[in-house]
């Protein structure tokens, strides 16, 4: 341990005991005080956590108030759970859960079986220059902005962007659509964009999984004659369950979650019914229409649901496959 | 891994091959067409049909987005925003994860306990919405700076990193009378070289990527970011679509649409250049994170 700050601070405990009784709370600053080049780091931390952090999770009682900004958080009047009552009953309530349910079960379902699907087939790849070639690539639209990606999409998309046109000549679209302005495809191009975009990033996490597997499995497997599916069913993902465990625990924590950056590119009245989702609503009536306090409840609402789900997950992850995360 | 040569085996390659060449074309491709619209004719490239090449080359798109004064203020918010923020948040993430590790450091474990609260609550978006306006970082620049100054997250890598460092190397430091501030910019910083890229990296991207900061906290168009400007590019030319995609009614050469590709393929270039670089370190920067995850 440190050399310097130890002994120093043995000696003051010592003449602070000996010479003036000091009491508990002075021999704890004097103690700081000692370490006072090191303390100067931390603090500075300690700080910018409860402003940027705590002060907004002690912002979160204006759930229960009627927040005026004039009066203030705690000049406001005290409603205590009518901004949640107004939420359940709200007509678009149904709508919204409908939403943040359902789009996230299609990412889950699509998004989460193929990155590992991805990692197995790039380590079946025999040249192992393609194979490195192949990921790198893979992860580089991880590092576009949702507006480029957003922009290629409007322009693609379009009653005149070149995907519909292709459609149209390949006779799966009868005339050219405005596909990105209808709400029918929506879920599908929101959840194909995405995954364009995240498949090799995700991917990195079961590709180091499955680097790190014995390869002497694989040896002893070619000698009692597996085939290849054999090896990837027997060996390559009973390796990597842990790592699918926690990843769909994190993501079914997620449920409730949403790509935020992502559907506000796309975020338009038009498509008001098939993109409200939680925090999409919670923006509209919190930000657009300045209902501070109800758009905080909606947000604290999902935050506790968020958080019971994930602590499920959890436990099911645990019994199931022994894994979790804590 | 020898092996008799088989049929399904040569079949499988062969798909899976022709796979992973599609997954790579789709990778590069969207970028590849901003490339070649961006340099082809504003007006030509609205008949479509430009799939490979540029059909009528042009630089025009270019200079038109060099000519126009919002879109140089926005790049040089975005530099200005990216390079300030990103140092000052990897210095002093880097600084607090280094405290946050000495054992000796008194109030150590509530602070450890305080940051993991954070990993796992937040205030959420009005909350923080109302701090910031509490904070009176409306309509300033400092609203890019100093709410992604720090990050809990970032500081477990960091940590994971700095606990790979020998402690001898500080000790030497210490006997020659050096502080925790120095061995920290002399000692660990130097070394800790390849962390240190992997979160230049990510909060780099992150905040020259980040679009919505401008929308929510900045009405002073002079103080939004370039991501900020093309999602107005965007989204203007997406509600007047009719009005643009009728030649007749601009009287200018150039189309929004091409104005928009030359945009995006600019405010590419950067992350496109940094990528060969920095790519070994993120992914073992990704493996840090998940380590704790």
């Amino acid at each position: 341990m440190s050399n310097i700050v130890v002994p120093s601070l043995e000696n003051n405990n010592k003449t602070s005991n000996q010479l003036t009784k000091k009491t508990g709370i002075f021999q704890q600053i004097s103690k700081i005080w000692a370490q006072k080049d090191l303390q100067a780091m931390a603090i500075p931390g300690v700080i910018w956590m409860i402003i940027f952090n705590f002060v907004p999770m002690y912002f979160i009682i204006i759930a229960f108030e009627r927040y005026n900004v004039a009066k203030g958080i705690l000049g406001s009047k005290w409603v205590g759970f009518d901004n949640f009552i107004e939420f359940f009953t709200d007509e678009r309530f149904w709508l919204v859960m409908k939403n943040t349910f359902g789009l996230n079960l299609v990412r889950l379902l699509v998004g989460f079986p193929l990155p590992i699907i991805f990692a197995i087939l790039l380590n079946e790849l025999l040249s192992l220059k393609f194979k490195k070639l192949v990921q790198t690539l893979s992860y580089l639209p991880h590092f576009l902005s949702w507006i480029i990606v957003g922009g290629i999409m409007y322009n693609w998309l379009s009653d005149t962007g070149f995907i519909t046109t292709i459609l149209v000549d390949i006779g799966i679209l009868d005339a050219p659509v405005h596909l990105i302005g209808t709400k029918e495809y929506f879920w599908g191009i929101l959840v194909t964009s995405e995954n364009w975009k995240e498949i090799g990033w995700n991917a990195i996490i079961y590709i180091a999984a499955i680097s790190s597997i014995d390869p002497n499995l694989y040896e002893a497997a070619n000698i009692d004659g597996a085939g290849r599916f054999r090896k990837i069913w027997n060996i390559t993902l009973p390796s990597i369950k842990g790592t699918v465990a926690i990843l769909l625990t994190l993501n079914i924590g997620n449920l409730l979650g949403s790509n935020f950056e992502q559907l506000f590119v796309f975020y338009r009245p038009i498509l008001y019914d098939v993109i409200d989702v939680i925090d999409i609503y919670a923006y509209r009536i919190g930000i657009e229409n300045g209902r501070l306090s109800y758009a905080t409840a909606v947000s604290l609402f999902r935050s506790i649901f968020a958080f019971i789900l994930l602590y499920s997950a959890n436990k099911a992850s645990k019994k199931l496959t022994d894994v979790s995360l804590v | 891994m020898k092996k008799k040569f088989s049929l399904g085996d040569a079949a499988f390659d062969t798909l899976n091959t022709v796979i992973m060449i599609l997954i790579c074309f789709l990778a590069i491709y969207p970028i590849w067409y901003i490339l070649i619209i961006s340099l082809n004719d504003g007006y030509d490239a609205i008949q479509g049909g430009i799939y490979w090449l540029p059909r009528k080359f042009t630089w025009d798109n270019y200079r038109e987005v060099f000519r126009n004064n919002e879109i140089i203020i926005a790049f040089g918010v975005s530099i200005a925003r990216t390079l300030i923020a990103t140092t000052l948040h990897v210095f002093f993430t880097g600084m607090v994860a280094y405290a946050f590790l000495k054992k000796e450091l008194i109030g150590r474990k509530i602070f450890m306990t305080m940051g993991l609260i954070t990993m796992f609550f937040s205030g959420g978006l009005i909350p923080t919405f109302i701090l910031i306006r509490n904070l009176g970082m409306f309509d300033s620049f400092w609203v890019f700076i100093f709410p992604t100054m720090f990050s809990f997250f970032d500081l477990i890598i960091f940590q994971a990193f700095f606990r790979t460092i020998p402690d001898a190397l500080e000790e030497s430091a210490k006997m020659d009378g050096a502080n925790y501030f120095t061995i920290f910019i002399r000692i660990i910083l130097p070394v800790a070289k390849s962390v240190v890229a992997v979160i230049i990296l990510f909060n780099g991207v992150y905040n020259w990527n980040d679009y919505f900061m401008g929308i929510i906290y900045l009405n002073n168009q002079d103080l939004h970011p370039i991501q900020t400007y093309l999602y107005k590019m965007v989204v203007t030319s997406e509600s007047s679509r009719q009005s643009l995609n009728t030649v007749s009614v601009s009287t200018t050469r150039f189309t929004s649409t091409s104005l928009q590709m030359a945009t995006m393929l600019i405010t590419t270039i950067p992350i496109i250049c940094i990528y060969p670089f920095m790519q070994k370190h993120f992914v073992k920067g990704m493996m840090l994170g998940s380590v704790k995850e």
